[in-house]
């Protein structure tokens, strides 16, 4: 998994650079676009769902009264997902950009579950 | 890293930008004209004319018209005329289901007699629901505006200077001078673009970020809405009917309890039933936040005050607070016009924008003189969405004036005339770009679009001179405003046209390029905008920014 996710992480960069020097087209690999295409799906789908669990959790745990707290949730729900996106497109590699959206979506969807169906 | 990080920003911002630039472009520059979207519409109805009514009168004109007209409605929504709009707005939910609307002459109560058009309303709709089947276009407005939030800030981290760029400023200097303006209109209006782009997410939040809804309130979503807004609460009509009591009185009771505040929105739930109830909102143009849920609610049959909600919470203070600086409705002329301007900083930076994408790519292919077929692609949607589209609105308005007033169906002839012109301007651009020259489609729609926004006073004075004058007379400079903004606008793209004329190349053609030495000894412009060490940085920044 990891040679994998560098492997793809390498010409990613390394094709960003030829794009922007060479003149001629069609330079850039296939790999490069799917890489692309991963990062800019990670960043919707993704982003959304860690938006989304973000906004749950809020909601849940603010003390305020119930419609406030769901308010202010969705409010400020935006600049969760902000940040989530730019991750996307800052981390080194495509695979990194799905593992750090999913992997604190995972920790809030527990956190959100077991307060609500353990607790 | 560190500049790795820049160079990720800047190529999220080159591509968010490029991809939702065009609609982003649309959707300012619409939303910029909603600021004035009752001015629009009283110019597109000039038979409309103010007349000074008092509250109470307007009131008891509206009950009595709604009693006779819509006595068997579920619902009765009425708004107030005020100094932005001169007639009554009425609109009622049937009780067969469905809905209507009707404005009133505030004067004679009867409805008024004016030419069909959807005026103001049409761009207003427009810029967020984008002409498309609901909810559809409020979605794919949504998600441009995430663009727009994303595009605007991975823009600020690449451009970290910002504060010094602001004063530079070199103009005649063509790829140089777009990004200078790119960057100062960006940096200038910034408040306004974070403002207008995050609240923007925020009005349309229940539609586009519910799940917190669902997991506190389950499938029961209307509980949360009456949570927020207890007045609106709807209640079954009782099969008891009972006279409605006059509502002017109920204003004296929310002129004690809302000192300073007028009545923005009356709505009557059961009218005629015996559990009847009528409740006021206070009127948005007095206060910033939109606070929907500050209501006085009163027994329908006995007139006498049932309940009284107050939104002050926070949380509700803080997005009714977004939602009403987006909406602007609290500002006066003064404020309305920077609101305005604004908007048209919006609309510039996205068009700069798009124009530096372009221009940055054809340096490349500026020896060979042939460009690739994806930039042609990008040149032609760059003249349709911006010429392209400042054609399509004077065309509304040439519509709203040339067409019959008696027409049928006249105001959808007029949204048919928009995008029609729309569509013979992508029409043109393609035709333009890909058989002769990028310049030439600029250059062509310029010219038409200039000619017809100056000649729209001309249009004005001809078809409805009377209206103009009639309304001068009483001192009301709406129409006469819009004329001349039409005619400034004219005169800014006639401008543009001829920067696009046959002999200056000025506008694509960068600094960098052999061709410039050429052009400069012509012009005889030297740099002399910012200093030195100023400019230094912004040329090292500037290449920060090109490396994407």
């Amino acid at each position: 998994m990891e040679t994998l996710s560098v492997s793809a992480s390498a010409p990613e960069k390394r094709q960003k650079a030829v794009k922007r020097t060479g003149a001629r087209s069609g330079e850039v690999s296939v790999r490069w676009r799917l890489a692309v295409a991963s990062r800019v799906t990670a960043a919707l789908i993704g982003g959304y769902l860690l938006t989304a669990l973000s906004s749950v959790c809020l909601a849940q745990f603010l003390p305020l009264a119930r419609a406030e707290a769901v308010v202010l949730a969705m409010t400020l729900s935006f600049l969760v997902y902000l940040p989530a996106v730019l991750w996307c497109f800052v981390c080194r590699t495509a695979w990194r950009a799905w593992f750090g959206l999913l992997l604190p979506s995972a920790v809030l969807g527990a956190i959100y579950a077991s307060a609500r169906w353990l607790l | 890293m560190k500049e790795g990080f820049r160079q990720a920003m800047a190529w999220l911002h080159t591509w968010a930008g490029l991809i939702f630039g065009w609609l982003l472009f649309a959707i300012f520059l619409t939303g910029t004209l909603s600021y004035f979207k009752n001015e629009i519409s009283q110019w597109t109805q000039p038979e409309l004319v103010p007349h000074q009514v008092t509250e109470v009168d307007s009131v008891n004109r509206a009950q009595r018209w709604l009693q006779e007209n819509a006595g068997d409605a579920k619902r009765w929504f009425i708004t107030l005329p005020d100094e932005r709009s001169p007639a009554l707005g009425l609109s009622w939910a049937k009780a067969r289901g469905g809905f209507e609307r009707k404005s009133l002459d505030a004067l004679s109560g009867t409805p008024v007699q004016a030419r069909e058009s959807m005026g103001g309303e049409f761009f207003y709709r427009f810029h967020f629901q984008l002409q498309m089947p609901y909810p559809w276009g409020r979605w794919l407005a949504s998600l441009s505006a995430m663009v727009m939030f994303v595009a605007l800030v991975s823009g600020i981290i690449t451009h970290k200077k910002i504060f010094k760029e602001f004063f530079t400023f070199r103009p005649r200097k063509g790829q140089r001078t777009w990004l200078d303006g790119h960057n100062a209109v960006a940096v200038l209006v910034l408040p306004f673009h974070l403002m207008i782009t995050y609240s923007s997410l925020v009005i349309f939040m229940t539609m586009i970020m519910p799940v917190s809804i669902l997991t506190t309130y389950g499938g029961n979503t209307q509980a949360f809405f009456d949570d927020l807004f207890p007045a609106f609460k709807t209640a079954p009509a009782s099969t008891e009917t009972a006279p409605l009591a006059p509502i002017a009185p109920m204003f004296e009771v929310a002129a004690e309890k809302w000192p300073g505040s007028r009545i923005g929105l009356i709505t009557v739930n059961n009218p005629g039933k015996a559990n009847a109830s009528v409740t006021l909102t206070p009127s948005g143009a007095d206060h910033i936040p939109n606070i929907s849920g500050t209501t006085l609610m009163f027994d329908g049959v006995s007139g006498a005050l049932k309940d009284e909600s107050t939104m002050s919470a926070a949380s509700l203070m803080l997005a009714g607070g977004l939602y009403g600086l987006h909406m602007g409705h609290f500002a006066g002329p003064l404020l309305r016009w920077l609101y305005f301007l604004a908007g048209i900083g919006g609309t510039a930076m996205i068009g700069t924008g798009l124009v530096i994408w372009l221009g940055k790519r054809k340096l490349k292919h500026a020896k060979a003189g042939v460009l690739p077929f994806e930039l042609r692609l990008v040149e032609m949607l760059n003249v349709a969405s911006m010429s392209g589209l400042m054609l399509a609105v004077v065309s509304f308005f040439w519509a709203n004036r040339l067409l019959p007033v008696s027409f049928a169906g006249r105001s959808d002839w007029e949204v048919r005339t928009f995008f029609c012109m729309w569509g013979l301007a992508l029409l043109h651009a393609f035709v333009r770009v890909f058989f002769r020259e990028g310049r030439s489609a600029w250059r062509e729609q310029l010219t038409l679009a200039a000619s017809l926004y100056c000649a729209l006073p001309v249009l004005d004075l001809l078809t409805a001179g009377d209206y103009l004058f009639a309304s001068l007379k009483q001192g009301q400079m709406t129409l006469a405003a819009l004329d001349v903004t039409a005619l400034i606008t004219g005169i800014f793209l006639a401008w543009g046209a001829m920067r696009f004329g046959e002999g200056g190349k000025v506008a694509f053609v960068s600094k960098l390029t052999p061709t410039d030495s050429r052009r400069k000894s012509d012009s005889g412009v030297s740099a002399n905008s910012g200093s030195e060490p100023a400019r230094e940085s912004v040329r090292a920044d500037a290449t920060a920014q090109e490396a994407n």
